[in-house]
């Protein structure tokens, strides 16, 4: 009945050193829609996939405004995710009103890390079945972390995790080194076409089901930071039709000689 | 007879007279601090162009006293500010300790990131309200200059009850009555600021350190003065 002896709590090893649990919480990631993260030199977007439970209910919220200055893209649990992004909310706030300073994204991180690895050592708990991208900027400008229900954090230049994210994985490795350098739409465009190669067959991306979410350094003005943006809705169209566009471009590019006799 | 639980153990009442329930009194009610001990007074401060220049003398008075005569009052916080505190001494050491911790966690827990002098201001506004709200407060009052967070000159205070105001010249204690007036001529307005020299506010508060000295009898010729600008901050003893 059981797979094994040693999976029936998060605090004890396996005789191979494993912690089964923490594994299962990691499953529970990769069961959640996919989400994209990549930062560039100024900014840093996150875009996920949203599902819908049922044809007749909202689709699940993926992306996360958490500060003026940061956001949250989670895969997996969602209620999990809302216990952390509130304690993120709450740090944020605290960083406000006690220092009136945004809080550094690499402290806020270590804060959720160090939360997860304890329900990974204390007897009774649970890890957290969620992974999250936090992606935003501050003082030393724009950041893009992942976390795992492990605890582990660690700060990346693109990531996705999620249901089929290998794919989306594929094309931010294959695109790498576009990433330091790319504008604003052109990163968001960049996050689109990855989350659209994890995609199976027959789905497509819509206005309901992508969400993007973009912070950066603000070009001009006194301000430093751009207000994290959420793009939920009709407000992704434009975003979707410039990423499909640019797709459809460059895969037109490639194959030319074909194009030309399929036009009719 | 009584034979109330209140009257056990108790001389009787018709036999020894009432009985004096005072003295069953254990402790006193607690008392916070009614007024400061060992006081350091004025400590000046005066923005300038590219930075602030601020002032304290190293006396810790007692009472009238003049107890200890080198007592530094200015405290440098991670290169960018300088804190100057006046009031009470050992409610100013205990901020030296506060602000030392936070110093450390600070750099512990992680890097490229540090508290400019706004940040710190609003910290320490932050720990005298709520000292004052549990009706305990710290008795200082702290002149904090440096840098804000676009490099700008900045200079505010903090007092025991939490309230904050800032200016161009501040001064606490004795000096706000006589030493803020004479500051008020090098810059008596904030876009005055700009055309106000490094020489010219340094001249300026020693001028009010030496006026200081002729007038207040709790104050001292040996003072610490300090310029922040944004190459950092430095003490001199003076």
């Amino acid at each position: 009945m059981f797979r094994n002896n040693y999976d029936n709590d998060s605090v004890t090893f396996s005789p191979q050193g494993r912690i089964f649990q923490v594994e299962y919480a990691s499953e529970a990631v990769k069961q959640g829609s996919v989400v994209v993260g990549i930062v560039s030199k100024t900014h840093t977007v996150l875009v996920a996939l949203k599902r819908n439970a049922e044809e007749l209910s909202s689709y699940q919220k993926k992306v996360i405004g958490i500060d003026e200055h940061f956001g949250i893209a989670l895969a997996g649990l969602a209620s999990d995710a809302r216990v952390l992004s509130n304690f993120m909310k709450q740090q944020a706030l605290a960083s406000k009103m006690t220092y009136g300073r945004p809080i550094p994204l690499e402290r806020i991180v270590t804060q959720i890390g160090d939360r997860a690895q304890t329900s990974t050592q204390v007897y009774g708990k649970r890890p957290y079945g969620v992974g999250l991208l936090i992606a935003g900027v501050d003082e030393t400008g724009p950041h893009l972390f992942e976390f795992q229900p492990s605890g582990m954090t660690q700060e990346m230049i693109a990531c996705a995790i999620g249901a089929r994210s290998q794919m989306a994985r594929t094309y931010l490795e294959r695109h790498l080194d576009e990433f330091a350098d790319a504008s604003r739409d052109e990163l968001i465009k960049h996050g689109l076409l990855a989350l659209k190669e994890s995609l199976s067959q027959d789905k497509e991306l819509t206005v309901d089901n992508a969400s993007v979410g973009v912070t950066g350094i603000a070009k001009d003005g006194k301000r430093k930071v751009e207000t994290f943006k959420l793009y939920d809705g009709s407000e992704v169209g434009p975003l979707l039709e410039a990423a499909l566009e640019s797709a459809e471009l460059a895969g037109g590019e490639a194959r030319e000689g074909e194009s030309m006799e399929v036009d009719s | 007879m009584n034979h109330l639980p209140q009257a056990w153990g108790r001389p009787r009442d018709d036999v020894y007279g009432p009985y004096d329930a005072s003295y069953l009194q254990s402790r006193l009610p607690q008392a916070h601090t009614q007024s400061p001990i060992v006081t350091g007074t004025s400590v000046l401060a005066v923005k300038f162009k590219d930075g602030v220049v601020i002032a304290a003398d190293n006396l810790a008075s007692y009472g009238s006293l003049a107890r200890f005569t080198d007592v530094k009052r200015l405290r440098p916080f991670n290169s960018k500010s300088i804190v100057g505190i006046g009031g009470d001494v050992s409610d100013m050491q205990y901020l030296d300790r506060l602000l030392n911790s936070l110093d450390v966690t600070e750099n512990y827990s992680s890097t490229g990131h540090s508290l400019n002098a706004k940040n710190l201001h609003t910290y320490l506004s932050k720990v005298m309200y709520k000292r004052r709200s549990d009706i305990n407060p710290l008795w200082n009052q702290m002149l904090v200059a440096g840098l804000d967070g676009n490099d700008e000159p900045f200079l505010s205070s903090v007092d025991l009850l939490g309230t904050t105001f800032s200016s161009p010249t501040l001064a606490t204690g004795f000096g706000a009555h006589l030493a803020q007036p004479l500051l008020r001529k090098v810059a008596d307005d904030e876009s005055k600021v700009a055309d106000v020299t490094r020489e010219r506010a340094v001249e300026a508060v020693k001028e009010c350190m030496k006026v200081l000295f002729y007038r207040d009898a709790r104050s001292l010729d040996r003072y610490s003065i300090a310029v922040v600008t944004k190459e950092g901050g430095g003490v001199e003893g003076g």
